[in-house]
C-alpha cells in the first residue's frame, strides 16, 4: 500500500459530498428532435443538453468526453432507441457511473418503444447491411409518431419529476392541441404528394412516406448504411427508366453528391430533407421541421 | 370510478399525514400533491387510450392475408418494447467474435528481435511476431448485465499457436451512482490512452515501442478499479487501481498484498462542433521479484538477468479529433500522442546461472509516439506514426562494465492504409521501418484483416 492508493482511499468519501444542488430536471437528448420535444413539454422545468446536431449521422457518433460528462449529470436520457444509438449510447451509459439512466430505469426513455415500427426485418443478417432488429429507427419523420412519443414522454417526465406533474400535463395538452392543428394543416397542404414516386439516398424516410403516401421506387445505398457505389447508381438510373420517379431525397447530414449525381442524370429535382430540428434554416423547431419538409417536397413537385 | 379511486388515494395519503397537516402551507402542499397525482393519472390514461387506438388501427388495417402476417409483430413491438424470443436463451450474454489474420514480411528474422538498451522478459509479446501467413489475435467476447446492480464482461483471446488466454474477465457496478463505478476481475489498466484498448481497435497493427518496452505491450492485471466521474460539465475522471502485479513490469509472486497500484486522471471536452480532445496523466507502480529479463551484455552476447525491485511508469496522453461539424462519416482526423517514463529501482542479478553477479540497479527510461490517422474518404483511412525510445543511462552498480550500453535511441516509423467496407470489417496494409536493433533496420510489411461478428460493439473514445 503506497501513497497513491492512500490518496485514492482518501478521495472516496468526497464522492458522497459531491451531490450538486439541483434546480431543473436535467435531460440528455440523443437527437435534436427529442431535445425539441422535451423543451415543448418541459419548458423552464427542464435543462436540456442535446448530444448531436442535425449535421451528424446519428448512427455514427463517438462516445466523446463531453458526452460522458453530460450523461453522468443527467436525470433523464431521451433517445430514439431501436438500436439507432447502439454504437455509442451503451458506452456512455456504462462510463457515466449514473444509476438513474441505465436501461430499464425510469431515467432511460427510448422513443421508438412507443410507436408502431416499420421495416422490421424478417431475417437478421449483416449481409443485409446495417439492419436494425427492432425495425427502422428513423421514426421522427412522421408527425403522428411525434404525437405518440409526446404522450409517453409526458408520462415519463411526470414519473421522474412527480412534483411538477401538473405542469407537464398542462404543457402536453397545449402542445397536443397545437400539434393536431399543425398536422391537419400539413396533411391538407401535402395532399398533392400522395402516390408520388421518389428515390431515397438512405432508407431514412419510411415513416415520412407512410404518412404522406409517397412511394419509394429505389434507394441509392445498395444496402442500409453502405455508401452508394457507381455501379449501384447506374442500376438505379436504369430502374428509373422503367419506373420514373419525381424526385430524390437525402437527409441534411448526408453527403449530397450521390443524390446530385442522380438528379443530374435522371433529370429529377433533388430534395434536402431537414430530417431533424436544425437540419435546414426553416427547421428551427418541431413545427418548422415539418413545415419545411412539406414545403421542400411540394417545391420539388412544382407546387409551392 | 376514476374519482372514487383518486379520492381513496387522497384519503389514504391524508390519513397518516392528518396529524401534521395543521398549517395552511401543509394543506396547500397536500393539495398540490393530489393535483399532481391526478394529472399523472390522467396523462397515463391518455397514453393508454392512445396506445389502444394504435393497436385498434393496426388490427383494422390488416384485412389482406400478407398484411396480417406483417402486422402482428409491428403492434407487438409497439406495445411490448424490447422483448425478444423467449425461453432460456433470451438471457444469454451478447456475444461477439473478432476474426483476424495477418501476413508479415520482415527483412530481419523476428526470432532475433530485441530493443537495444531495454531488458525485456522472455515471454514479452514484443516485435513483429512470426513471418508469413498467420492467424492474428482472434477474440471472443461476452457481456451482459448480471442483475440490476452489476454488469459482467469477458474477452477470451485465441492465439495463433492454439493457446487460449483470458484477456479480460470482470464485473462492474452499474448502480452506485454519483459517477462512481467499481470494477473487479481481470482487466486492462486504465492508464494512458492505448492501454485499455483491445488490439482490434488499434489504428496500427502493433502497439508503439514505448508500450512494448515499458509496459510489455499492454498492461493487464487481476485486481480492482474504482473510478469516479466529477459532476462537472467538463469531463474529469479519476481512477485508482489495485492489482496483483501479474505481468511486466511487475512479476507474479506469492505475496498477500498488492503488487500493483495505479492512479490516473483524464479530462477532455469539445472545441466547437468540429473538435474534441482528451488528455490525461497516469502513474503505475509495480513490484517484481526475480523477474527474468533478456539482455545483451556490453560484449554483445545474450544474457539472462533477474530484477527485483519496484517500477514506476508515468504516462502522459493526449488525443485530438476533428470531423467537419462533428460528422465523422465522410472525413475525419485523429491525432494522438503519448509519453511514457519508467523508473526501475532495485537490484539486478547479472547473467543468472553463470556469473550470478548481484548489484544495485536503477534505470530511468522513456519513450514517446505521435500518430495521425486521416479518413480522406468514406471507408478509407491513412495513418502515420513516428516514435522514439530513450534508454537513459542506467546505473548497474557493480555490473556496470558487463552491461553498459551505447545509449542508442531506438526509433520506428510506420505508415498504414486501411479499407473498411463496413463498420464490421477492415483490411489494413502497413509498412514500418523498425530501428529497434542498433545498426540493423528492419523493414516490415503487414497485411491484416479484422472482422467483427455478432453483437454490435460500441467503442470507447
Amino acid at each position: 500500500m503506497n501513497r497513491h492508493t492512500f490518496l485514492a482511499l482518501l478521495a472516496a468519501p468526497l464522492v458522497l459530498l459531491a451531490t450538486p444542488a439541483q434546480a431543473a430536471l436535467r435531460i440528455f437528448a440523443c437527437e435534436p428532435e427529442w431535445g425539441a420535444l422535451a423543451q415543448e413539454l418541459g419548458g423552464s422545468l427542464v435543462d436540456i443538453s442535446v448530444a448531436t446536431n442535425a449535421r451528424q449521422d446519428p448512427h455514427q457518433i463517438q462516445a466523446k468526453p463531453s458526452l460522458i460528462a453530460r450523461a453522468r449529470n443527467a436525470d433523464l436520457v431521451v433517445c430514439t432507441g431501436a438500436e439507432l444509438e447502439i454504437g455509442w449510447l451503451p458506452v456512455l451509459l456504462q462510463q457515466s457511473g449514473n444509476a438513474k439512466i441505465q436501461p430499464g430505469q425510469p431515467g432511460n426513455f427510448a422513443a421508438a418503444d412507443y410507436v408502431r415500427k416499420l421495416e422490421i426485418p424478417t431475417q437478421l443478417d449483416r449481409s443485409q447491411g446495417d439492419v436494425h432488429a427492432a425495425g427502422n429507427p428513423h421514426i421522427q419523420t412522421d408527425p403522428r409518431n411525434i404525437a405518440q412519443v409526446a404522450v409517453a414522454l409526458t408520462a415519463r417526465l411526470q414519473q421522474v419529476d412527480a412534483a411538477n406533474a401538473g405542469q407537464y400535463a398542462k404543457a402536453q395538452a397545449d402542445f397536443s392541441q397545437r400539434w393536431q392543428q399543425a398536422m391537419a394543416r400539413w396533411s391538407t397542404r401535402a395532399a398533392p404528394l400522395r402516390g408520388v414516386p421518389v428515390v431515397s439516398q438512405h432508407k431514412a424516410f419510411v415513416y415520412l412516406y407512410d404518412w404522406l403516401g409517397l412511394k419509394e421506387v429505389a434507394v441509392l445505398e445498395p444496402k442500409p448504411g453502405v455508401e452508394p457505389t457507381a455501379s449501384h447508381l447506374q442500376e438505379v438510373l436504369s430502374t428509373l427508366k422503367a419506373t420514373p420517379a419525381r424526385m430524390v431525397l437525402y437527409s441534411a447530414y448526408q453527403d449530397p453528391r450521390p443524390s446530385e449525381w442522380l438528379s443530374k442524370n435522371a433529370g429529377i429535382p433533388v430534395v434536402k430533407i431537414p430530417f431533424t430540428v436544425g437540419g435546414t434554416d426553416g427547421a428551427k423547431d418541431l413545427f418548422g421541421l415539418f413545415d419545411d419538409t412539406v414545403t421542400r417536397l411540394l417545391a420539388a413537385l412544382g407546387k409551392p | 370510478m376514476n374519482k372514487t379511486f383518486l379520492a381513496s388515494i387522497a384519503l389514504a395519503l391524508a390519513a397518516p399525514l392528518g396529524a401534521m397537516a395543521d398549517t395552511p402551507s401543509d394543506i396547500s402542499a397536500l393539495r398540490q400533491e393530489i393535483e399532481a397525482m391526478r394529472a399523472a393519472y390522467e396523462a397515463r390514461l391518455q397514453a393508454l387510450e392512445q396506445r389502444l387506438k394504435v393497436a385498434e388501427g393496426a388490427t383494422s388495417q390488416a384485412p389482406k392475408p400478407e398484411a396480417a402476417v406483417a402486422q402482428p409483430p409491428a403492434s407487438v413491438a409497439a406495445t411490448v418494447p424490447a422483448t425478444s424470443g423467449g425461453g432460456a436463451n433470451s438471457f444469454n450474454p451478447s456475444m461477439s467474435l473478432i476474426l483476424s489474420g495477418l501476413y508479415t514480411r520482415t527483412s530481419l528474422d523476428p526470432a532475433s528481435y530485441a530493443i537495444t538498451g531495454f531488458q525485456l522478459p522472455a515471454d514479452a509479446e514484443v516485435g513483429p511476431g512470426t513471418r508469413g501467413l498467420s492467424l492474428a489475435e482472434s477474440e471472443l467476447g461476452f457481456s451482459a448485465n448480471v442483475d440490476p446492480w452489476l454488469h459482467g464482461a469477458a474477452n477470451i483471446s485465441l492465439h495463433a499457436d492454439n493457446t487460449v488466454s483470458v484477456e479480460e474477465a470482470y464485473v462492474q457496478t452499474t448502480s452506485l451512482g454519483n459517477g462512481v463505478s467499481l470494477k473487479a476481475g481481470r482487466f486492462f489498466s486504465g492508464i494512458g490512452y492505448l492501454n485499455p484498448q483491445h488490439s482490434h481497435t488499434w489504428d496500427f497493427t502493433d502497439n508503439p515501442l514505448a508500450y512494448q518496452a515499458l509496459l510489455g505491450t499492454q498492461y493487464g492485471d487481476d485486481g480492482v478499479q474504482l473510478s469516479w466521474l466529477a459532476p462537472t460539465d467538463r469531463y474529469i475522471e479519476i481512477s485508482a487501481e489495485l492489482g496483483r502485479g501479474r505481468s511486466f513490469p511487475g512479476s507474479d509472486t506469492g505475496r498477500n498484498g498488492a503488487g500493483m497500484t495505479a492512479l490516473s486522471a483524464h479530462t477532455g471536452g469539445d472545441i466547437g462542433d468540429s473538435h474534441n480532445w482528451r488528455a490525461g496523466l497516469s502513474v503505475l507502480n509495480a513490484k517484481a521479484t526475480d523477474q527474468a529479463l533478456n539482455a545483451t551484455s556490453a560484449a554483445g552476447s545474450l544474457v539472462n538477468n533477474a530484477f527485483s525491485g519496484s517500477t514506476r511508469v508515468w504516462v502522459v496522453d493526449g488525443i485530438w479529433k476533428w470531423a467537419p461539424d462533428g460528422n465523422a462519416s465522410h472525413t475525419n482526423f485523429k491525432l494522438q500522442g503519448e509519453y511514457l517514463r519508467s523508473t526501475r529501482d532495485g537490484s539486478l542479478v547479472y547473467d543468472v546461472g553463470n556469473s550470478n553477479s548481484a548489484g544495485a540497479y536503477r534505470a530511468v527510461q522513456s519513450g514517446w509516439y505521435v500518430q495521425g490517422v486521416y479518413q480522406f474518404m468514406p471507408n478509407w483511412r491513412i495513418g502515420l506514426r513516428t516514435e522514439r525510445l530513450n534508454p537513459g543511462t542506467p546505473d548497474y552498480g557493480i555490473n556496470a562494465l558487463s552491461l553498459m550500453g551505447s545509449g542508442y535511441q531506438p526509433r520506428k516509423n510506420s505508415l498504414m492504409l486501411d479499407y473498411n467496407p463496413s463498420e464490421f470489417s477492415r483490411v489494413r496494409l502497413q509498412f514500418a521501418q523498425d530501428r529497434s536493433r542498433e545498426g540493423r533496420p528492419d523493414n516490415q510489411i503487414f497485411l491484416q484483416y479484422q472482422m467483427s461478428l455478432g453483437a454490435h460493439g460500441a467503442h470507447s473514445y
